[in-house]
């Protein structure tokens, strides 16, 4: 189980549109990973957020997981998160 | 359970200000659910992936079309199918049940058409490598050989000799018409005298007979003015023979190479917004044959070897996502199930890939790659796609010419063809191949057969 955190000159608006304060990079998330996000920011930890994914999207175990790997490494590199 | 969202992978995307996307025309959310109206996902399920589609409707459409275009423009016209362009027995027999005759480069395309129950005298023999029973062959059956070299032509006087026949003949014959580079391998030069050193020749030996002329100036052409060029020379040069011969030919050939759909790579804008259409090429053709100095009921028939222009529209090559990863810079990458060794022209063309299901708005850069181990099997370096997942289908246009003949059995071997007939019902036209198919020419010396390891 990881834990993440977003930093907070991280902004994010209501349709997925981040901006860096910091850097002034803009970045674009499609609706589930806005959802992922900003269960991130809430400070959900991986295991929260697996079991709000698979309950709420019609998706297995094995694929989300090999996707939401995918996604934390570009957030991470981008940036956008922080593991704790 | 059923209230669950449709499930899409996530993704984040860095946003680059200051350039619009430079690769994105189209939509980047288009997507290709069918394919000449049957849907995409029954062709897998029955003829597995990849998959080669091709339309019948189309290609008599095309034929039709280029008919029309060239007939209202010069009275007597008549198109050859270049069998290199598609061999399939079934796209030989649809261009040939729209009136084409066959044009041939080898003694085995020779063959094929012959096996077809195409007449000889409805043959062009074709190409630079007509050994002697090929030529023997087309001699005795009355079909049209364009002579490419002086050696064939000493062959062909002898076989004739031997063979008590006159043979049909025509020079093909290479010639500058401004385009670089110049095509000048194939056929004897305009400019230089040399084909009109081989006419004489031709027109003093008793066992041929001179019936036309050949030129085929090149492949993807895409200067009217190069076509204009040519029909002017072989004009001249039909002028030169009335002249001095007093010769009336019966046709003059000018070839294919009229450009298709598609993009070119290192081509930035699509290929319709920049290539002529071929109204315009058969005005400058057609105007230029017009002008023969022959009485005008003794006008040549104009041939054409139209190959890619009329078929590789015809033809989609269906494909499945196996894997997508992630390249070491963080590109996106995606691995298909049909590669260069499917599609040859891979190497000319930047081919259209369209996703066969809804995406969603979001796309990513993406990197396609063939299921070949090999690095040369690029598909695309990097195209515009909606989030793809593995399982996922392809369409790719544009892949009836060249590929179904230059495909090389590499690693996998080939899959099913299948054409979608006028009436929507679907043929199964060449099986995919099998290892017993492969098998077949292999021959294991006896001492090879038994090992330990
Ligand atoms: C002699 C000859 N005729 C016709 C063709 C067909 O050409 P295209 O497909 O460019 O129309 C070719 C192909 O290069 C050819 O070599």
């Amino acid at each position: 189980m990881r834990q993440f955190e977003v930093p907070a000159y991280a902004a994010v608006s209501d349709t997925g549109f981040i901006f860096l304060g910091n850097s002034g990079e803009t970045f674009n998330l499609n609706e589930i990973g806005k959802e992922i996000f900003d269960l991130i920011r809430l400070k959900r930890n991986t295991e929260e957020v697996f079991k709000e994914i698979l309950e709420n999207y019609e998706v297995d175990r094995q694929t989300f997981e090999r996707d939401f790997e995918d996604f934390i490494n570009r957030l991470l590199s981008y940036g956008l998160i922080k593991e704790i | 359970m059923e209230n669950k969202k449709r499930y899409e992978r996530p993704v984040v995307l860095k946003q680059f200000s200051g350039f619009m996307n430079k690769f994105g025309s189209r939509p980047t959310t288009a997507t290709r659910t069918e394919v000449d109206g049957i849907p995409v996902n029954e062709l897998v399920e029955k003829y597995g992936s990849p998959l080669f589609v091709i339309s019948e409707r189309k290609i008599r459409e095309n034929q039709r079309r280029a008919n029309r275009i060239f007939k209202t423009r010069y009275p007597k016209v008549q198109f050859a199918w270049s069998y290199k362009t598609n061999y399939l027995n079934a796209v030989c027999s649809i261009f040939h049940q729209e009136g084409s005759w066959a044009e041939v480069v080898s003694g085995f395309e020779y063959d094929k058409a012959r096996s077809l129950g195409v007449k000889g005298e409805h043959i062009i023999f074709n190409g630079p490598d007509k050994d002697k029973p090929a030529l023997r062959r087309a001699i005795s059956e009355g079909s049209k050989i364009h002579i490419d070299h002086f050696d064939e032509l000493y062959d062909i006087i002898e076989i004739a000799a031997e063979l008590d026949k006159k043979a049909i003949v025509a020079i093909r014959v290479n010639m500058d018409t401004g385009i670089y580079p110049k095509w000048d391998r194939f056929g004897f030069n305009y400019e230089n005298g040399e084909a009109k050193q081989a006419l004489r020749r031709i027109m003093t030996s008793p066992g041929l007979k001179l019936t036309g002329l050949h030129t085929h100036i090149g492949t993807y052409m895409m200067s009217v003015d190069a076509y204009k060029l040519a029909a002017d020379k072989m004009v001249e040069l039909a002028g030169w023979l009335k002249k001095e011969y007093d010769h009336i030919l019966d046709y003059i050939d000018l070839g294919g190479g009229f450009p298709s759909n598609n993009t070119l790579n290192g081509q930035y804008l699509p290929a319709e917004q920049i290539l002529p259409t071929l109204e315009q090429f058969a005005d400058a053709i057609t105007t230029s044959l017009l002008e023969l100095p022959y009485p005008k009921d003794e006008l040549p028939v104009l041939f054409l070897e139209t190959g890619r222009a009329l078929i590789d529209d015809a033809a989609h090559l269906i494909s499945t996502v196996l894997a997508m990863k992630r390249l070491s810079d963080g590109r996106r990458a995606m691995i298909i199930d049909a590669g260069v060794n499917l599609l040859f022209t891979k190497f000319w063309y930047k081919h259209q890939i369209t996703p066969a299901q809804d995406g969603g708005m979001m796309t990513e850069e993406t990197a396609i790659y063939g299921p070949l181990c090999m690095n040369i099997d690029v598909m695309a370096e990097s195209i515009t796609l909606p989030v793809m997942k593995k399982g996922d289908k392809v369409v790719i246009d544009y892949v009836g010419a060249y590929d179904m003949t230059q495909w090389m059995q590499f690693i996998q071997m080939r899959p099913n063809v299948v054409m979608i007939m006028e009436d929507k019902s679907i043929e199964l036209v060449r099986e995919a191949e099998s290892l017993e198919y492969l098998a077949t020419n292999e021959k294991l010396p006896e001492k090879l057969r038994n090992f330990k390891i």
